[in-house]
């Protein structure tokens, strides 16, 4: 006797009773504060905040424990939290040589203006585990210096002087930027809705793309001109003020990438610039999102089309992991009736195969 | 389609994080309308739109989602169903979620329905004028497998550039006698567009023909929206002599009896049992209450 499946509303109810259980994990235990998360994982913060496109360490937080620390999961919550928010406009650019710059380094030069400042790095770490933080050992005082009033020249201001590395594009042609949130995108992109879907694209994708650069595909010949993290001042123009309103300041990661470039038929040799700016310290998506920016620019830039980081619709279509995950994990949704399709045409298939006397024959004579 | 702006009382929301009236903040779905009207005025042209990011996953039905959040009003009735069935967990998920945002009626009686939200078929019931089939779209560009760009994808649409659909179907019957697409078979929309009709069995494609109902289609991750508005064209394309077919079952549904339904196979045991029972759960029950019966119930 067969009865269709029912309960299926308790069934998800269950579940989730079961994961909020899971989550919580042994009650003996203490619960997670936001506050631990936003104070010890504080780059799973940032990384959430970048790829999820929201500014908001509590959030972020929020995300992360509700996630169990899944970081794709909570990417996706808060990008399902932002995308309700209204706009209320768009800022200024941002001025990065105005930065307080907490860590800044060049590849290209020894030394230079403003110095180079390692700052809070895992760089020349020894990857030793570490028995005396799994005690809880409390770390020293850091060294601090006065924060500098001075604008930081960027490496890329320095080269442009001379005319070596191409420059920047000033933004007058565009006053206001695309807006890939709230505009669909349609190729090819302009290189600021580009850059927009490349900051919130997925560090692993970025990183195996800006990886495929550097073993061949596509080569750019790449020097880290600069990396800087800081914090930077946000301010709003707003119609009633003649001044431009403070928002207040975030933290920024940017990479300036220099790649030497022998000319095309549209443009002398010079040095050419990638470009990567993404929020909190997140020095590896930055550096990912550089090198791949400058890959995409080949068309822009005359250069031949030879691999997969070059083709835009390849990259900016399967960067953004919200919709990778969802799509790839669909599969698990019941496809009944497709596959019954499926069943009744392979068995009608092979019965005629069987045969061997189809329409298939007949219909290839 | 009554719509108006309201907010939703989410009681158990501490002020942390608040939502609008199904979800969508108003903007957005002025947005999203503005999309259904243009598909509406273009039947089975794809009209790109800027998806939201839905709280449930991309693929998971977020452009239907986006849809009915964005024309369902406090006065509608919606019906959610995944596979024919008003009880698979995604169209209880759905429904849910619309119960919490918007507290409109819900329904399993396809007849009761203002908006039905649907993945992978039709109902068995015929549509009526008024109501509204929102389907949930994956990949809404019926040219995709052939041609993987969209640059390349709009270009063929614009300039009908539809011949190499037909070269795929005609390469079908070549290799196995037969059009080898059982599902999402492309369909023609008034003599103009070639259009995806999401990947419901072929055997709803006439349904969709002269149907007295709007039907839309939403694709989130896609970023697509379209429309074929209530008594428009759908043809299913074929060639003079290989004409379009709908699969026939080989016996009729063992709970209902009915014979002119899509039915789900269900593995009875390890011995290779087997039933064929109605895919269209409300359709099945409304025959059942009415005396009709299937070989089991006799």
């Amino acid at each position: 006797m067969y009865v269709a499946v029912k309960g299926g509303e308790t069934a998800i109810d269950n579940a989730h009773r079961l994961l909020a259980d899971r989550r919580r994990g042994n009650r003996d235990v203490a619960e997670l504060g936001l506050d631990h998360i936003m104070e010890q994982l504080s780059q799973a913060v940032d990384r959430v905040m970048s790829e999820g496109a929201l500014y908001d360490r509590e959030l972020a937080a929020l995300a992360i424990k509700q996630a169990r620390g899944d970081m794709i999961e909570a990417i996706f919550l808060a990008r399902a939290y932002r995308t309700t928010l209204p706009r209320f406009g768009y800022t200024n650019p941002v001025d990065t040589a105005a930065m307080q710059v907490e860590r800044r380094i060049s590849a290209c030069f020894k030394d230079l203006p403003g110095g180079q400042l390692l700052g809070p790095t895992f760089d020349y770490t020894h990857r030793l585990l570490d028995p005396g933080l799994a005690e809880g050992a409390t770390p020293e005082t850091p060294e601090t210096r006065a924060p500098e009033q001075a604008r930081m020249m960027r490496v890329s201001d320095f080269l442009g002087q001379e005319g070596l590395l191409e420059p920047a594009p000033d933004g007058s042609a565009k006053p206001v930027p695309d807006d890939i949130a709230r505009t669909p995108m349609t190729y090819p992109l302009d290189r600021d809705a580009r850059l927009q879907a490349l900051a919130r694209g997925d560090e692993g994708f970025l990183l195996s793309m800006a990886y495929s650069t550097q073993r061949g595909y596509a080569r750019s010949h790449p020097f880290a001109g600069e990396i800087r993290i800081g914090e930077v001042e946000l301010e709003l123009e707003v119609p009633e003020l003649d001044f431009a309103a403070p928002l207040g300041r975030i933290q920024v990661t940017e990479c300036q990438m220099v790649n030497q470039f022998q000319g095309s038929a549209k443009a002398p040799p010079q040095f050419t610039r990638g470009y990567g700016l993404v929020f909190g310290q997140a020095e590896r998506k930055a550096m990912a999102m550089s090198l791949v920016d400058r890959s995409l620019r080949a068309t822009e830039l005359g250069e031949d089309l030879v691999a997969p980081a070059q083709d835009e619709e390849f990259v900016i279509a399967h960067a953004d992991n919200v919709q990778a995950t969802g799509f790839v994990e669909h599969l698990k949704l019941p496809h009944y009736v497709d596959f019954q399709s499926e069943l009744d045409l392979v068995r009608r298939l092979r019965a005629e195969a069987a045969a061997g006397t189809g329409e298939a024959r007949e219909a290839a004579e | 389609m009554n719509t108006e702006a309201r907010a939703f009382d989410w009681a158990e929301a501490p002020a942390i994080a608040t939502y609008n009236f199904a979800y969508l903040d108003e903007q957005s779905k002025r947005m999203i309308r503005r999309a259904i009207l243009k598909g509406i005025a273009v039947p089975g042209y794809q009209v790109p739109f800027a998806s939201r990011e839905m709280p449930m996953p991309y693929g998971w039905g977020t452009g239907g989602v986006q849809v009915t959040a964005s024309i369902i009003g406090p006065d509608d009735t919606l019906k959610v169903i995944d596979q024919g069935a008003d009880d698979t967990t995604n169209a209880i998920s759905i429904r849910k979620f619309f119960q919490r945002t918007t507290g409109v009626r819900t329904t399993t009686a396809t007849t009761e329905a203002s908006i039905i939200q649907t993945r992978h078929r039709i109902p068995e019931t015929p549509l009526t004028a008024g109501q509204v089939l929102v389907y949930q779209v994956p990949i809404p560009e019926p040219l995709r497998f052939l041609e993987p760009r969209e640059t390349e994808t709009r270009t063929m649409h614009a300039l009908e550039e539809y011949g190499v659909m037909h070269v795929k179907l005609y390469e079908d019957i070549a290799r196995h006698g037969h059009i080898a697409t059982t599902y999402a078979y492309p369909v023609m929309v008034q003599g103009r567009y070639v259009t995806d009709p999401s990947p419901t069995p072929k055997f709803d494609n006439p349904k969709m023909d002269q149907c007295p109902a709007l039907q839309l289609f939403g694709a989130g991750r896609e970023m697509r929206i379209y429309a074929i508005p209530p008594w428009t064209e759908v043809t299913s394309l074929d060639f003079e002599d290989h004409p379009f077919a709908v699969q026939a079952f080989d016996r009729p549904c063992a709970l209902c009896g009915a014979d002119d339904v899509f039915l789900d196979e269900v593995i009875m045991d390890d011995q290779g049992g087997r039933m064929f029972v109605c895919s269209d759960t409300d359709h099945c029950n409304g025959r059942q209450q009415a005396g009709h019966a299937g070989e089991q119930e006799t």
